[in-house]
């Protein structure tokens, strides 16, 4: 069988797990990049608006105080606020880094890095390339990648001596072990099929998010959560699995390409949202918390987009699930577009010219796939599943995974940093930030280590027959139907606007499912046979399918990314509680953990009023007096 | 609105293969990549295709169809008339793995011998400073989803195996200029292209052009300035301008 042994094996090359290798490999380790797609094409790859830091390029009262408030003010006050902190104040300088590595970003006048409005950032904050940032990004890493590799040739003679790519090569099981930290990873060839073996001392799982476990979703195939899978398998905990973005424009229009995204860049360039009447009902659906930062006139809204001193921002720019949810409510209510969306209109502020060189990929894309032109027509646009706030449980500092030593985690598989909803922008961030500190902690580990950890014979055999054992089943259950039936189960149940006992409903169709998978048969060998992988895939979409909704039924109140139609209010209450899943007697089980409090300093840079209306009444007595 | 189309589906291995026919369900509005995933959900669950974003974004799902080198994924099928066969069959430059999968090795062994980006040593992050209309023209280059037609398209390597060692293709090539163009690069590439990348093979069909899914100008914009470049640097004016005026900061 394959083998080979590396310090660290990195699960993901998207931008966090790249950012972590560049870490990593100039730490001195030997390192194995692993991805199930070809280098290059990782789902970072479809990022479109930008990246935030607060470089305070566009507006000098712009810096990281003000990203963390607008960071935990978007989150709803739940997430980390260490992770928050950190990666506000370490954003710009990774950004920085990028054009150190070759990058070209849009730039101001003065020749310095240009930065765009973005919904919940008080200023024009999000680094970009046109619409489309993740395609710097993801060259741009890979590209360091390789100026690594030519260092190393250099030096060692190989380009890979160090630091190798496994492209197509998917990681289906963790192997820790006797003393239970981990010693490996095992996996397989996508083009042959064989079976691939990892020693490594550390592993980091960068594997990404987990849309395809529902219906509508702009994520790619590779989104199946295979990190969380891994994960709750090797003994780790989730939290947060019940927040669950769902970007308020996504495609509707045609139904092959339904779900794919529109960039909040269309709205941030002053894109505006009307429904079937032709009212701009935004302005409807301005929350309380809210009122005095987004303005509640036409003419006050249009204002901003020359004047953002002295009006304040249009509500299309709102967090996204507020956008997400009025979208839903409009079309319920019977006044959405022809194709169940509502309409969004970029052609009426601006000119052809200027719509094609600031968003000329939302241009092709409408044009090619939907025959719109949208310099001169409205778009159709409603929700899509979009992004996981949840995930895995991280220390903030090294990003090491609670209660699984040697396992780190980063990027969108990775929890605490975008709490209840995520700001646009703030995950490219979060990948170069994260992504980085992923890299060090696993250097740091190793080098704490005072032996390596081995991998036993027996821990690599239950892997392979684990992971070989659906093509000699010869069931006759078909994998892409229940995969689609998953799909649907998500996508009614447990949506958007969720209830208890549609909850309870999908948990039972989910083990229905769960006894089917047992029965799937897969035709064709093990040589790039995707029915199989899709049975592999499969098992992680269930547990995480079964997590979200395990996690939505505990959560009784409404907050962020997750609306439970019996439980509208947010409770200041489950403010600091995170609904926590790991695995036990074979299935996920949920607890409650507490989050930790913000300190006052960091509580300080909130107006009191703001902190009265998130906190509980006996949180914000303990305040120190000199914040509260 | 539906119809039945007749597809023809090249199926095989590194060994042996051939056309198989299909007939299969196709909606409004529904692309190539659609109906091969129909194929692949319905009659042949093992059939073999890659792909990721479905947007046109990540260059993933290069083939060609009824041999025009395209995305699957942006090919509309209402360009084809319903009764129509609709071929598809792998890129033909490189080697197949299987079905609609071919080993595409051969860039990333490419895009490795280009030596990177390297900016100036005096300047720390957050200091560099570069003016729009300086680095739009990298831009365009940077714009690349590496799909590859480019390199499936361009005669010098379709037909003739043996110049792949000699030769890095379009995208590679444009890469160098790309590098070249960057205003804060200061690596010499003036004769990296001509002499390590085999430019000289290039007689500018324009084929790689016609190709690109992004409408990058290959030829016009980086092959042919980078030809003139190396032909005498100093009898461009323009491109004399260009590099004197490389480093701009404010
Ligand atoms: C259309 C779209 C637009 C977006 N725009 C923005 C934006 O403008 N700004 C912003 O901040 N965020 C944006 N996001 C969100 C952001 O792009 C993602 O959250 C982010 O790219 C995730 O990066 P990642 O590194 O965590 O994982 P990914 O980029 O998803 O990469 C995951 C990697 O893991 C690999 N992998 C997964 N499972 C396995 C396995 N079992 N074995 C081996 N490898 C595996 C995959 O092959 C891949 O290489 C957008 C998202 C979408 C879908
Ligand atoms: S222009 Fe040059 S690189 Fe492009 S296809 Fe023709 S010969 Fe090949
Ligand atoms: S230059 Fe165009 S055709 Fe060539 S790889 Fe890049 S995107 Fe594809
Ligand atoms: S699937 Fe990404 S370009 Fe076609």
């Amino acid at each position: 069988m394959e083998r080979h042994s590396y310090d660290v094996v990195i699960i993901g090359a998207g931008g966090a797990g790249m950012r972590a290798a560049i870490e990593a490999r100039e730490a001195g380790l030997s390192v194995a990049l692993v991805s199930k797609s070809m280098f290059g094409k990782a789902h970072t790859v479809m990022a479109e608006g930008g990246i935030a830091a607060a470089m305070a390029n566009m507006n000098s009262n712009d810096g990281w105080q003000v990203h963390f408030r607008d960071t935990m003010r978007g989150s709803k006050f739940h997430n980390n606020w260490r992770m928050a902190q950190l990666h506000a104040q370490e954003s710009p300088m990774r950004v920085w880094e990028l054009e150190t590595y070759g990058a070209l970003f849009d730039r101001t006048k003065e020749g310095k890095i240009s930065q765009r409005n973005f919904g919940g950032h008080e200023y024009p904050r999000l680094a970009h390339v046109g619409d489309r940032t993740g395609l710097e990004l993801i060259r741009t890493l890979q590209q360091r990648i390789v100026g690594l590799q030519q260092k190393d040739k250099k030096e060692f003679g190989e380009y890979e001596a160090k630091l190798r790519v496994f492209q197509e090569c998917t990681i289906t099981e963790l192997m820790k072990d006797d003393s239970g930290v981990i010693a490996g990873a095992f996996g397989y060839w996508r083009e042959t099929g064989d079976p691939i073996v990892f020693d490594a001392a550390a592993v980091v799982l960068a594997t990404g998010g987990l849309g395809k476990s529902f219906k509508v979703t702009s994520n790619s195939w590779e989104g199946t959560g295979d990190g969380v899978g891994l994960a709750l398998r090797a003994g780790g905990t989730l939290i947060d699995m019940e927040f669950v973005q769902f970007h308020p424009t996504g495609m509707v229009w045609p139904l092959s390409v339904k779900g794919i995204l529109v960039t909040e860049s269309v709205r941030g360039e002053g894109g505006v949202l009307t429904n079937s009447e032709g009212r701009r009902f935004m302005f409807d659906y301005i929350p309380d918390v809210f009122r005095d930062k987004y303005a509640d006139t036409e003419a006050e809204a249009d204002g901003w987009y020359t004047d953002p001193d002295n009006n304040r921002r249009p509500p299309e720019l709102l967090p996204r699930d507020e956008v997400a949810r009025a979208i839903n409510s409009e079309v319920k209510a019977g006044r959405g577009s022809p194709h169940g969306g509502v309409f969004l209109d970029v052609s009426k502020r601006l000119d052809a010219e200027t719509i094609k060189r600031r968003l000329p990929a939302m241009y092709h894309q409408f044009k090619e796939l939907a025959d719109v032109d949208i310099t001169k027509e409205p778009m159709e646009v409603g929700p899509t599943c979009h992004y996981v706030m949840g995930g895995i449980e991280v220390e903030p500092e090294t990003t090491a995974t609670v209660g699984v030593p040697g396992l780190f985690a980063a990027g969108e598989v990775a929890a605490g940093m975008h709490g209840a909803n995520r700001l646009g922008g703030n995950s490219l961030s979060d990948l170069l930030v994260f992504g980085k500190r992923a890299g060090a902690g696993a250097a740091a580990y190793i080098n704490s280590l005072s032996t390596r950890p081995k991998l036993s014979d027996a821990a690599v055999k239950i892997a392979e027959q684990k992971t070989f054992a659906p093509l000699a089943n010869g069931g006759n259950e078909n994998p892409y139907t229940i995969h689609q039936e998953l799909q649907q189960v998500m996508n009614d149940l447990v949506g958007i606007i969720r209830i208890g006992t549609e909850l309870q409903d999908a948990l039972t169709k989910l083990a229905e499912l769960k006894v089917r998978m047992g029965k799937v048969g897969v035709a064709g060998g093990k040589e790039y046979n995707p029915g199989w992988h899709l049975v592999l895939d499969l098992e992680n979409m269930h547990l995480v399918s079964t997590s979200i909704a395990k996690s939505a039924i505990t959560r009784e109140e409404s907050r962020g990314g997750h609306t439970r139609d019996d439980f509208q209010e947010m409770d200041p209450k489950w403010r600091n509680k995170n609904v926590a899943c790991f695995m036990a007697d074979g299935d996920v089980q949920v607890k409650l953990k507490d989050l930790p409090m913000l300190p006052a300093d960091l509580a300080a840079l909130f107006e009191q009023s703001e902190l009265k209306k998130y906190l509980s009444e006996e949180e914000y007595a303990q305040l120190p007096k000199e914040v509260a | 609105m539906g119809y039945r189309a007749k597809f023809r589906v090249w199926r095989g291995n590194a060994n042996t293969g051939a056309l198989t026919s299909y007939e299969v369900d196709v909606n409004e509005g529904e692309v190539v990549l659609d109906v091969i995933h129909r194929i692949q959900a319905t009659e042949a669950p093992d059939l073999a295709v890659r792909w990721n974003c479905k947007a046109g974004k990540c260059g993933s799902c290069s083939a060609e169809v009824n041999g025009i080198p395209k995305l699957m994924c942006m090919t509309r099928m209402n360009t084809f008339n319903p009764e129509d066969v609709v071929t598809v069959s792998p890129m033909r430059a490189f080697p197949v793995i299987r079905d609609l999968v071919t080993d595409v090795s051969y860039n990333y062994k490419k895009a490795q011998e280009v030596p990177v980006f390297e900016g100036p040593k005096d300047l720390a992050p957050g200091e560099y400073r570069m003016q729009q209309e300086d680095v739009a023209r990298s831009q365009e280059f940077r714009k690349c989803i590496e799909c590859f037609l480019c390199q499936n398209t361009c005669h010098v390597i379709r037909d003739h195996e043996e110049n792949k060692k000699v030769f890095s293709g379009p995208r590679f090539l444009m890469r160098i200029a790309e590098l070249d163009m960057h205003p804060l690069d200061t690596t010499d590439r003036k004769h990296m292209a001509q002499d390590d990348h085999g430019l000289g093979y290039c007689n500018i069909t324009k084929c790689c052009t016609e190709v690109c899914p992004e409408h990058i100008k290959i030829t016009d914009n980086a092959l042919i300035p980078m030809k003139e470049r190396v032909v005498d640097v100093k009898y461009d004016p323009v491109r004399w301008l260009g590099s004197t005026i490389k480093r701009r900061t404010s």
